[in-house]
């Protein structure tokens, strides 16, 4: 535990909430007119929660959360067809642990697991790899979900599955790429942010120069970050020193972490296996264009899409988000979650609704987890 | 054995058959070889016929439990599925203030299953019953076809007597009560995980598994005042803590820079995005005590080695009747509530 009970030590955190202060105070930042800072990642949001950051912050900080959940921006239209592809015979589903949950309209994987299908949770892609090799005669399917961060081992995994020619292994491919869906939040004229904290794990892959758009199109600062308190707290007091003197420029937090340009292995795996998309829906977001990827036509053969006939290779399949749930405008920052009329009242984590009440890195199972919604409320 | 019985054939067999669950002679050999010869029960008749001093006191009551017990694997570091059947329902009979006496043991065998396996853990619930002073005095085996099962649950029920004028219970907890743990948090949970082989981690976790009649005994001894005690198995100490909340209808609020975790377990939630706050324990308790008993209880769990780091975790407090909450290294406070569902790992 090492190098992490550092970035958490409480006498740091209380001088740099100090000196949060002093600079919202300096640039106006008041509880009715909050500088709006969105922290893209769902990792950022559980932490804020965690900790409590939320309210330990000046009250002039407010914190919008972003879409960089990959369970919550999951559309239920690909649950289904997760859910379609485990119930086929003779298939063995693999799957990250909290993709086991969200709620399709033919229920969850885990409900499909309870009627007999085949799934199975695994901790990373070459585990279901291993699983193919282990059942020849069945059909291993891993659910490849997930941003930069996951995408280079399932990248990796399928390049590996190619040299030994293994073919009944294949992935179904969802990844996603964050810098898309900003662009279209920041093309919102109803979105009104100030400045982003960016997230860290995805530019240990990507670097941060993928952000530049941000500080030199929209003129908005955006600092990367650390997931511990530490170093949300010092992104913070970044954004507001860009603020405060007139700057709009990607900087790194996570300088321990992540290196400028990313990692060319990872990014060379994923370009060699993944292609764009034309377009990727996104619950609550909507169609973005380039904002998915699929496999490349020359790896077919462990396309799942490809194999099953489902998919995008199907045509996109839309499917309404259940009557009143309000995830959309949520991820989009336009609420806050307790807004929400189904919030507490027919969407909770033991049954929920959206998926951003299902991954414990949605806003909505933050709230509710960690009271910021009940205490708010009271 | 009772002297005149036919003394038990040797098992010859490796595995169980179904032949094992047949009801015939095979059936009896198994029975006999592996899990008589290890229990030792009084008596050879379906049913066990018991006598007790300590149910003959006046105002003493019975108490009684049932537990079901599947693990996967069934042998872990720190012990085995015998053993955690013996300790949780010793366990669930202590906590209520009752003194264990007899156990039932149920196995359900799955075909295939090493007779090897049932020795072992025959021998670990013996010994462990032994420890704790209760005696296996009856039980049944049944065998089901290879798929059916996981080679072998165990269901224990228990018996216990609770002493005249001892009331221990959930609702009892008043407000300033102080909230006590014998120990580390979560050792069972991580040292599960750990031991299932797919996470590729290597620890020298071990399972907390123990019986804690005596750890409550000393207690009561040193704390009359114990209002109330839950060993925090499934779902973890933030489960036994919201129960005990909702059913005193107040609220308790813990010291995060108090709670007892191992670095290994918190590296490993940190990993995985789980909160050992909701690890499973099987030999950890949390116990409430009124404030100016507590420094005696601490005491007298120290001087036991499952309960030598006992340490106060947080306390009850009027107001907010069955909410529990963390005060956070930071000074925040968060809602610890019930756990939805289970623990699944985060994507990334």
């Amino acid at each position: 535990m090492r190098y992490v009970e550092e970035f958490r030590d409480p006498k740091a955190a209380r001088a740099l909430i100090a000196r949060i202060a002093e600079v919202a105070d300096a640039i106006g930042a008041t509880k009715d007119e909050p500088v709006r800072i969105m922290e893209i990642c769902g990792g950022h949001t559980h932490a804020i929660f965690r900790y409590g950051l939320d309210k330990l912050v000046h009250e002039g900080i407010e914190f919008i959360h972003g879409p960089g959940c990959p369970v919550c921006v999951l559309p239920m239209a690909r649950v289904d067809e997760c859910v379609e592809i485990a119930e086929r015979p003779g298939v063995i589903f693999t799957t990250f642990g909290d993709a086991m949950r969200v709620p399709g309209t033919k229920g969850s994987l885990m409900q499909a697991k309870a009627r007999g299908a085949d799934v199975r949770m695994v901790y990373s892609p070459l585990d279901a790899l291993e699983l193919a090799r282990r059942n020849p005669d069945r059909e291993v399917v891993f659910f490849g979900l997930g941003f930069e961060t996951t995408t280079p081992s399932t990248a990796l995994t399928l390049l590996q599955a190619a040299r030994e020619q293994i073919p009944n292994f294949s992935i179904f491919c969802n990844h996603i790429t964050v810098p898309p869906p900003l662009k279209a939040l920041l093309d919102d004229p109803w979105m009104m942010l100030d400045g982003f904290v960016g997230p860290g794990h995805v530019s240990m892959v990507i670097g941060v120069h993928a952000y530049d758009f941000i500080a030199a199109d929209y003129g908005k600062p955006i600092v990367v970050a650390g997931f511990e308190p530490l170093d949300l707290l010092q992104s913070v007091l970044m954004v507001l020193e860009q603020i405060r003197y007139g700057r709009a420029e990607v900087e790194n937090q996570y300088a321990r972490v992540v290196p400028e340009h990313g990692n060319p292995i990872s990014l060379k795996a994923i370009d060699e296996v993944y292609e764009p998309r034309p377009s990727f829906e996104w619950r609550g977001l909507g169609e973005i264009d380039a904002s998915g990827l699929r496999i490349r036509p020359a790896f077919a053969a462990w396309d799942a899409e490809e194999k099953f006939g489902i998919g995008y290779a199907a045509g996109p399949r839309h499917v309404a988000e259940p009557e009143g749930c309000a995830c959309g405008q949520v991820m989009t920052g336009r609420i806050k979650p307790t807004a929400c009329p189904r919030f507490g009242a027919g969407c909770s984590p033991e049954t929920p609704l959206g998926a951003l009440m299902v991954s414990s890195e949605g806003a909505c199972a933050a709230y509710w987890q960690y009271g910021g919604a009940r205490v708010a409320a009271e | 054995m009772k002297d005149g019985l036919r003394p038990a054939r040797t098992l010859r067999d490796e595995r169980v058959t179904l032949a094992h669950g047949g009801g015939g002679r095979a059936m009896r050999d198994l029975v006999e070889s592996v899990f008589t010869a290890a229990f030792e029960p009084p008596g050879m008749e379906d049913q066990a016929r018991l006598t007790s001093a300590a149910l003959a006191e006046p105002g003493a009551r019975l108490a009684f439990t049932t537990d079901s017990f599947v693990v996967t694997p069934v042998e872990f570091p720190g012990g085995d599925i015998g053993k955690l059947a013996v300790c949780g329902t010793v366990n669930d009979l202590a906590v209520g203030g009752a003194r264990p006496l007899w156990l039932s043991a149920a196995f359900i065998i799955e075909e295939g299953c090493e007779v090897a396996l049932l020795r072992r853990i025959a021998a670990t619930m013996r010994a462990e019953a032994d420890r704790a002073g209760v005696r296996i005095v009856t039980g049944d085996t049944k065998v089901v076809q290879r798929g059916a099962a996981d080679r072998v649950y165990v269901t224990t029920s228990g018996v216990g007597v609770i002493p005249p004028g001892r009331e221990m219970a959930a609702g009892n907890v008043r407000p300033g009560d102080v909230a006590l743990v014998n120990g580390v948090l979560g050792d069972h949970g991580a040292a599960i995980l750990a031991a299932r082989g797919d996470l590729a981690l290597s620890t020298d976790l071990q399972s907390d598994c123990a019986s804690l009649d005596r750890l409550i005994e000393a207690t009561l001894a040193a704390a009359p005042g114990l209002r109330c005690a839950r060993d925090a198995t499934r779902g973890g100490i933030a489960s036994a803590l919201n129960e005990i909340a909702e059913a005193s209808a107040l609220s308790i609020e813990l010291d995060e820079t108090a709670l007892p975790l191992r670095p290994e377990v918190k590296g490993m939630c940190e990993i995985l995005g789980l909160d050992p706050l909701y690890l499973a324990n099987e030999g950890t308790l949390v116990a409430f005590v009124p404030e100016d008993q507590a420094d005696a209880a601490l005491a007298a769990m120290r001087a036991l080695p499952e309960g030598a780091g006992a340490v106060a975790i947080g306390r009850a407090q009027a107001g907010e009747p069955g909410r529990v909450t963390m005060r956070t290294a930071f000074g925040g406070r968060r809602i610890v509530d019930m756990l939805v569902g289970e623990q699944l790992p985060r994507i990334c």
